[in-house]
């Protein structure tokens, strides 16, 4: 390295202390006195991880309110320094958490703990979607009945499925309203849909196919075929109920028939 | 360096009434629809809206409906190493299309490297190759959206070897290169002084602020380096300290009546307490002055 990038180039060196808990002060850093200063240096350190730590809590409040908050926080120092933001906008942080939780030892005793996790980043996706009108029942009346099987849909951006062994929809629902996990049956497997009615964001549990139906339609499936399908996975599966279902939660923006 | 960008107005559409704002926080915004009170504007994180829609869109919108906006970039990370984030200064100017802010701040900080986005305001050293590459980034912003933008001091906690400039003497090169305004943040001065063991009186008095469009007022916290040596932290956690809101009365009776932000992310208080602060700002800027006459302002040369 010259002289004059040694002068100018210190973002490499600082951001390679910033990353590391034990580093210290990069070259050139100084206190007042000009000599090296690393409690001054580990100012700046503190503030990314407490801010990456808080901004992770505000993405996943229910994990940290499952697991407790030193323990996010213990956990959330070791995810933010495997895992550091690409882009400045902080409610994208986190995409990869429900993965790291996963495979996190320190909580394989806490199974759901990924999927609740799945559930939040889908409810946070919602909540920044586009604005786009859901679909009108009514546009879906004007079909002729004789053709409505070959209709396919296409997905409000806000529409979302997570599909649990564990009972996720009642778990997460419970603690956004201050509630915890008592009265939930954690051995109910849920489907979880989230979609966003103008702007509130809105968690339901699917009846039986109900994720196998809305699936299909979102993966632009004809309405007879994503029928079909949910039937095959759930024979109690009731179309009228689920078409009333998916057009009440704003599921859909759009709908078509492939003639049209 | 050729200034790429002839002076335009910083001030677009409605312009900020010289009075105290306030940061706007979604906790606040139900109650400020609802109570509508008297706040000369109200400042965003730009980076808070970069979401498609929802929620953070409809409430800006109706706030800007009724208030001045102030829109306050955290993430451009103009003093950094690489070129600007293409996507992210689109970010910008999208939202700068949509709600016409008033007035568009940013940081003499770095908050990018490589792959990462490290979320602080970090350190430049102030040397002439750095001020090239900074007066570069703004110059690019400033191209991007079509107006002046505000600069802001940081606050700072170490200092560079590297460094061959006053941070005035930086500053005061940037304005002159890029036609870009300054954003004065008292408690950065006061945070910077401290920590930098120099006196914020006279870094106010050599400060450029015939272009000073904006002033930032906030709370800081306290701790200390390894010789013991008392090192301020800019928390925004709490009220505006009293060393600095002494500071601000000295200031603003040179400058005369300057929109003035009260900051508050962290820690956020109730509506009222945030109002008490601006209502202090304010009663301060309209001070009767039996001998200070507001200094003219001068335009930056173009």
């Amino acid at each position: 390295m010259s002289a004059s990038q040694a002068d100018t180039n210190i973002a490499l060196d600082f951001s390679a202390a910033l990353r590391r808990a034990d580093a210290s002060a990069p070259f050139g850093v100084v206190g007042p006195d000009r000599k090296p200063s690393t409690k001054r240096f580990n100012v700046y350190r503190n503030n990314v991880s407490a801010s990456l730590i808080e901004a992770l809590g505000d993405n996943f409040p229910v994990v940290k309110m499952l697991v407790g908050d030193e323990f996010f926080d213990a956990m959330a120092q070791v995810f933010h320094r495997a895992n550091y933001p690409k882009e400045p906008m902080l409610f994208r942080y986190g995409a990869a958490f429900p993965g790291f939780l996963e495979h996190f030892e320190p909580v394989k005793d806490v199974p759901y703990l990924p999927d609740v996790a799945r559930l939040e980043w889908a409810w946070l996706q919602a909540f920044h979607a586009a604005d786009v009108e859901a679909l009108d029942g009514a546009v879906l009346a004007r079909f002729d009945p004789q053709i409505l099987h070959e209709v396919t849909f296409h997905a409000h951006p806000a529409a979302a499925i997570v599909s649990s062994r564990w009972p996720v929809a009642s778990i997460v629902s419970s603690h956004r309203q201050g509630g915890d996990l008592s009265g939930i049956d954690m051995g109910s497997a849920e489907q979880a849909l989230v979609a966003r009615r103008d702007v509130v964001v809105e968690i339901r549990t699917l009846p039986p196919g109900g994720s196998v139906f809305l699936e299909a339609l979102i993966a632009g499936e004809p309405l007879g075929v994503a029928a079909q399908k949910a039937s095959g996975d759930a024979p109690e599966f009731d179309l009228a109920s689920n078409i009333a279902g998916m057009l009440e939660a704003a599921v859909f923006a759009g709908a078509k028939h492939p003639a049209a | 360096m050729a200034m790429s960008v002839a002076l335009k107005q910083f001030e677009k559409r409605d312009p900020v009434p010289a009075k105290a704002g306030a940061g706007l926080k979604a906790e606040h915004v139900d109650e400020i629809l609802r109570s509508r009170p008297q706040v000369g504007f109200f400042e965003v994180h730009a980076e808070n809206y970069m979401g498609d829609g929802g929620l953070p869109h409809r409430q800006l919108s109706s706030i800007r409906d009724t208030y001045a906006i102030s829109m306050h970039g955290v993430g451009l990370s103009i003093g950094g190493e690489d070129p600007l984030n293409k996507d992210h200064l689109a970010r910008l100017k999208r939202l700068q299309d949509r709600y016409e802010p008033a007035l568009f701040s940013e940081h003499l900080a770095w908050s990018s490297h490589g792959e990462n986005y490290y979320n602080d305001l970090l350190p430049v050293p102030y040397n002439s190759a750095v001020l090239e590459r900074v007066c570069d980034h703004i110059d690019e912003l400033q191209e991007v959206l079509g107006r002046s933008i505000l600069l802001e001091n940081p606050s700072t906690y170490v200092a560079f070897e590297q460094s061959t400039m006053s941070e005035i003497d930086f500053l005061s090169a940037i304005v002159q290169r890029t036609g870009c305004w300054l954003l004065l943040d008292v408690n950065n001065v006061y945070v910077s002084a401290t920590n930098q063991q120099t006196d914020p009186d006279d870094y106010l008095d050599a400060f450029p602020i015939a272009h000073v469009g904006e002033i930032h007022l906030a709370g800081h916290a306290q701790d200390q380096d390894e010789a013991g040596r008392l090192l301020l932290i800019d928390s925004h956690d709490r009220a505006v300290d009293d060393a600095v809101w002494g500071l601000y009365e000295r200031l603003i009776a040179r400058t005369g009546l300057i929109p003035t932000l009260v900051e508050w992310d962290g820690d956020i208080p109730a509506w009222p307490v945030l109002k008490d602060e601006m209502d202090k700002a304010n009663a301060l800027m309209v001070r009767p002055r039996a001998r200070h006459q507001p200094q003219e302002r001068v335009a930056v040369p173009a």
